[in-house]
């Protein structure tokens, strides 16, 4: 006997259910559809081509009204179900009519969530879910403004189909890199490039406030920081919630979804629920490959087969034109998981895949997906990768033979393949010149050009060189700035400059790192580059410091810290050695030091009094010496003429104009100053990075000395005939060494490297290269001559705390 | 049986970065990675009780502030050339909360 099936949804998953059953049992059920939306089932997802004008609405409709009518299926488009009697059987549908059933199906899919910001319900404020959003967002041209809040899935396609409209798109994220929970740090900075490439605007960690209204009518997005976005029409992508109201009110088993079981009944025997309306053993959804097999498996449970639907492993894809993204599977770092990473960052491709016990459990691609497919499988069967770990990597072209080694790939590479992207230098120029008698880097550098911009090259062309000359080549053994990567700091540091990198990930990405995110040898120098050469653009990382600079204090063999207020030139009075001999006993400091620098240290300080005894002494105006930091130190400075009856020129004077210009700065490794006021040199300002020596006529001006593990006397940079010439020289040249110098090189040993001449061209003899080397201290001095000190008792005390304290639950 | 108990909300935590829980028996540093997985450990190194929460997260592993030993966060264990073990207890991630096992850390403020 046919029975009544009712089916709540024309969506993604009955759709599928639909089909199932009139293909297998075309007479086993009267099929009645209801959908609220005012048309029958079309490819949903699909909607995203429709926004960008790839594509129309028809052609994403899966079953039109013929369709439907050939199968015998009642259709109630845009009749939404009102109410569910279970005990009688019976829906209501919202014009009142009673409908009976025998077996009834939930397939109400989600609601898009809605922030609920001061503003959220004006006019022009829309979701991403239907056609009639996706028409909303169609009507917007040239001349109009959008913002996406959510950098997901969802809000990049809205945002790139209609960036592909002309559109002014800004998108709003509020994590640190766009689609978190797909993609990790790198391959998200590839997707925010590449967006950006598109015109959309990115704003990620941005936290919205408000959203702005006129007359009833959105007219813009507020941000915390004050930011406004103006906008036509706000577009909120920010994630969706299972729609279960009516099964809820129906009395059926919720949680955050409808509780189906393995065979998708709810806990009503007659009623099943497909798609992202359900719950599945703890487990929501949002992708339609799963729904698709719940679909079929509701259908075979209606006639009466056995099936059950399992959970299986999901794969994501951007279908944003020009962005090649696909994650699969786990992709958190963990131990006994290992990380095989390629970066090629000519092509801008990234892959990681995540390795544990043999197997990949997880992968996350951008630039080059076409061996996505193939990854997914390793995934999905958990293959035992083992005989491939070595070119698993390069994809399953490279499998089964033994083209293990890179040098085959470059050396099967055509004669007109590109090797150098900048220079448009091509393998077969490389070797013509490797056979006219180039045979080392830098003669195919000069001869060809390849490898002489960006530098990203310069591995490949090494390689040519290799497969050319085979063993009268010798791959050049240079230092690499750790295990993490095959570059050198310096080419590290060109890149930096060359390519804009303006973020860890990006360096990370386009330098070619083997590894996620770094290591402790890698990430602080990193961070030093990058704040020296972007000052405004990119801000510190707390988190790739050595302990010392991140809190500010000096770390003890015991976990203590010692304190060293600045004093500046080596001056003090009563007042800040009150407030010293106050926190001393105040905070029981076991031992206060004069120090070789002309200052005082508070040493034992425990961790969590940090915050305090910095505002007690912030509280005189004393701020952090810093002598924690590969940064400015002291600068000691003598008597002079102010007391001294051979000073010649103020030299405490200058020394404090000097450490007042710089300090707060970070720098390649620490920066120790002094002056004195006379060459007897009581402040033995030959033995410092920069001495200044006070004679009668002027100042001279000396870099370059030491006295830790290596005892250098300074050499002479220049003479001054004004004070403001030797501060002018030495700012100058400290700003040379910062953005030059390798990480943890002291400026003796980056002059040796570059040669003195070289440094008193650029800071003695080219002036105008003197005043820009000067504007461009200033400028990152406009961020970091700050007190650090007062800046975390303001904003991260409490991040000096213990996170909780278990001393009571651990005592019962 | 395990008896999670709540200790604070997940962002209280830099990512790559850690804070200390403190016990009767010494703290316990709370690590977050970069993929937001948290982990509880000792907070002393096993070589001279450096303060591992102090030091630079990178990976799974975290770099010991006194001298660079590196230790796996997942297994306690020290990696490379050194040897050692700290003591790791069971944490995890629910709704944005960082949960500590408490059975556990009685069971270890017993030991
Ligand atoms: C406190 C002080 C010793 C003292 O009691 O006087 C000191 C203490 C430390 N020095 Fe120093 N140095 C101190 C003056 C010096 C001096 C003398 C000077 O500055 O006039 C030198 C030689 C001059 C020089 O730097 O060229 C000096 C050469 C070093 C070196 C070797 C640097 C080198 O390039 O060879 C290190 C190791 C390093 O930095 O890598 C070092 C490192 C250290 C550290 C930071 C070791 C560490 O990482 O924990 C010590 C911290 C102790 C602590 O817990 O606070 N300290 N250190 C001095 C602080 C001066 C200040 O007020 O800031
Ligand atoms: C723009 C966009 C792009 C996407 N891209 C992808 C992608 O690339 N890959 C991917 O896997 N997934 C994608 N998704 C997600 C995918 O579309 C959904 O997972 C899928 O559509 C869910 O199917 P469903 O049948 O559960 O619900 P839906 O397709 O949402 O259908 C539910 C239907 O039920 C109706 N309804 C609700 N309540 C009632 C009621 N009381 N009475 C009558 N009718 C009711 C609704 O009007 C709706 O039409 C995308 C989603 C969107 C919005
Ligand atoms: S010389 Fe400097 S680094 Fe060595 S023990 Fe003394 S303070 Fe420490
Ligand atoms: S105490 Fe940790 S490395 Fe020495």
């Amino acid at each position: 006997m046919t029975q009544n099936l009712i089916i709540i949804g024309a969506g993604m998953a009955t759709g599928r259910a639909i089909e199932h059953l009139v293909e297998n049992a075309p007479d086993a059920f009267n099929i009645t559809l209801f959908n609220a939306e005012p048309r029958g089932n079309y490819n949903r997802i699909m909607l995203s081509p429709v926004l960008a004008g790839d594509k129309t609405y028809e052609e994403i409709i899966t079953h039109d009204d013929a369709w439907y009518a050939e199968h015998g299926v009642t259709c109630r488009f845009g009749e939404r179900v009102a109410k569910i009697d279970r005990a009688a059987k019976t829906v209501t549908a919202a014009n009142g009519d009673v409908l009976p059933y025998d077996k009834l199906i939930f397939g109400t899919g989600s609601n898009p969530f809605m922030i609920p910001l001061p503003g959220h319900d004006l006019e022009g404020v829309i979701a991403y879910r239907d056609l009639e959003d996706t028409e909303r967002m169609m009507a917007m041209g040239p001349d109009n403004k959008v913002v996406v809040i959510g950098g997901g899935l969802l809000g990049l396609e809205a945002a790139a189909g209609m960036a592909a409209r002309g559109v002014d798109v800004t998108v709003v994220h509020i994590m640190g890199h766009l689609m978190e929970r797909q993609l990790d740090e790198a391959a998200g900075y590839l997707l925010r490039k590449a967006l950006i490439d598109k015109g959309i605007t990115v704003k990620c960690a941005a936290n919205s406030k408000e959203i702005l209204g006129e007359n009833g009518k959105v007219r813009a997005l507020l941000l915390d920081d004050g930011t406004e976005l103006p906008c036509d029409l706000l577009v909120m992508a920010v994630g969706i919630r299972p729609n279960i109201g009516l099964a809820q009110e129906a009395g059926l088993a919720v949680g955050r979804g409808i509780h189906v079981d393995d065979q998708m009944i709810t806990s009503d025997a007659d009623v099943l629920a497909v798609g992202e309306c359900v719950e599945h053993d703890g487990a929501l959804f949002g992708l339609v490959a799963p729904l698709y097999d719940q679909a079929v498996v509701a259908a075979q449970t209606l006639l009466a087969q056995d099936a059950q639907f399992v959970q299986k492993e999901i794969s994501t894809k951007l279908k944003v034109t020009g962005c090649d993204l696909f994650s699969a599977g786990d992709f958190a770092d963990g131990d006994g998981r290992e990380d095989i990473v390629f970066r090629d960052p000519a092509r801008g491709v990234y892959r990681r895949l995540v390795i544990e016990d043999n197997a990949v459990i997880g992968a996350v691609m951008y630039g080059d997906t076409a061996d996505s497919n193939w990854f997914f499988s390793l995934i999905k069967d958990k293959t035992d990768i083992a005989d491939m770990r070595e070119t698993l990597i390069f994809g399953p072209a490279y499998q089964g033979g033994d083209t293990a080694d890179p040098l085959l790939a470059v050396a099967a590479l055509p004669r007109d393949a590109e090797i150098c992207g900048c220079n448009g230098i091509c393998k077969g120029q490389i070797e013509d010149a490797i056979l006219a008698g180039a045979d080392d880097l830098a003669a195919v550098k000069s001869t060809t050009k390849a490898s002489a911009s960006c530098g990203t090259c310069t591995g490949l062309v090494e390689q040519v060189l290799a497969v050319t000359l085979g063993d009268d080549f010798v791959m050049p053994a240079a230092q690499s700035v750790c295990g993490c990567t095959e570059m050198t700091h310096e080419d590290v540091r060109r890149l930096i400059k060359s390519q804009t990198l303006t973020s860890l990930a990006a360096v990370m990405q386009e330098c070619g790192w083997k590894t996620s995110c770094g290591c402790h040898v890698c990430r602080p120098a990193l961070n030093f580059y990058l704040l020296a050469d972007w000052p405004l653009e990119y801000q510190d990382d707390p988190q790739s410091r050595f302990i010392n600079e991140r809190k500010h204090a000096n770390i003890q063999k015991d976990g203590t810290f010692s304190v060293v207020p600045r004093m500046w030139g080596g001056i003090t009075n009563g007042n800040e050695l009150r407030a010293i001999a106050d926190a001393a006993d105040k905070y029981n400091v076991p031992t206060v030091k004069v120090t070789g620098g002309q200052r005082i240290d508070l040493l034992g300080v425990k961790g969590e009094d940090l915050p305090a005894i910095w505002a007690d002494l912030n509280a005189v105006g004393m701020v952090s010496g810093h002598a924690y930091s590969k940064g400015l130190r002291t600068v000691k400075t003598c008597v002079g003429t102010d007391h001294c009856r051979f000073g010649t020129q103020d030299s405490t004077g200058l020394g404090i104009k000097l450490e007042k210009a710089l300090w707060g700065s970070w720098t390649p490794h620490k920066v120790k100053l002094a002056v004195s006021g006379c060459p007897r040199n009581c402040a033995e300002a030959t033995c410092k990075d920069v001495g200044v020596i006070c004679v009668d006529s002027g100042y001279e001006v000396s870099v370059g000395g030491a006295a830790g593990m290596d005892l250098k006397e300074t050499e002479a940079l220049a003479k001054a005939p004004t004070e403001q010439e030797a501060i002018d020289l030495t700012i100058a040249f400290v700003q040379l060494y910062r953005e030059h110098a390798k990480y943890l090189d002291r400026p003796y040993k980056f002059i040796a490297k570059f040669g003195l001449d070289w440094v008193k061209e650029r800071v003695v003899d080219d002036l105008d290269e003197r005043a820009a080397l000067i504007e461009r201290f200033e400028l990152s001095q406009s961020i970091y001559r700050k007190d650090p000190w007062a800046e975390h008792v303001t904003q991260k005390a409490d991040s000096y705390q213990p996170l909780a304290n278990l001393m009571l639950e651990a005592a019962e | 049986m395990t008896n999670w108990i709540d200790i604070a909300d997940l962002n209280e935590v830099p990512r790559r970065g850690a804070r200390v829980v403190k016990t009767r028996d010494g703290c316990v540093a709370i690590f977050r990675t970069a993929a937001d997985e948290v982990f509880a450990l000792d907070n002393v190194c096993p070589h001279k009780q450096g303060p591992l929460a102090d030091g630079i997260v990178h990976g799974a592993s975290v770099t010991c502030p006194l001298h660079n030993w590196v230790i796996s966060l997942e297994t306690g264990l020290v990696q490379g050339e050194d040897n050692g073990q700290v003591s790791t207890y069971p944490a995890r991630v629910d709704g944005g909360r960082i949960l500590l096992d408490a059975t556990f850390l009685r069971a270890r403020a017993v030991a």
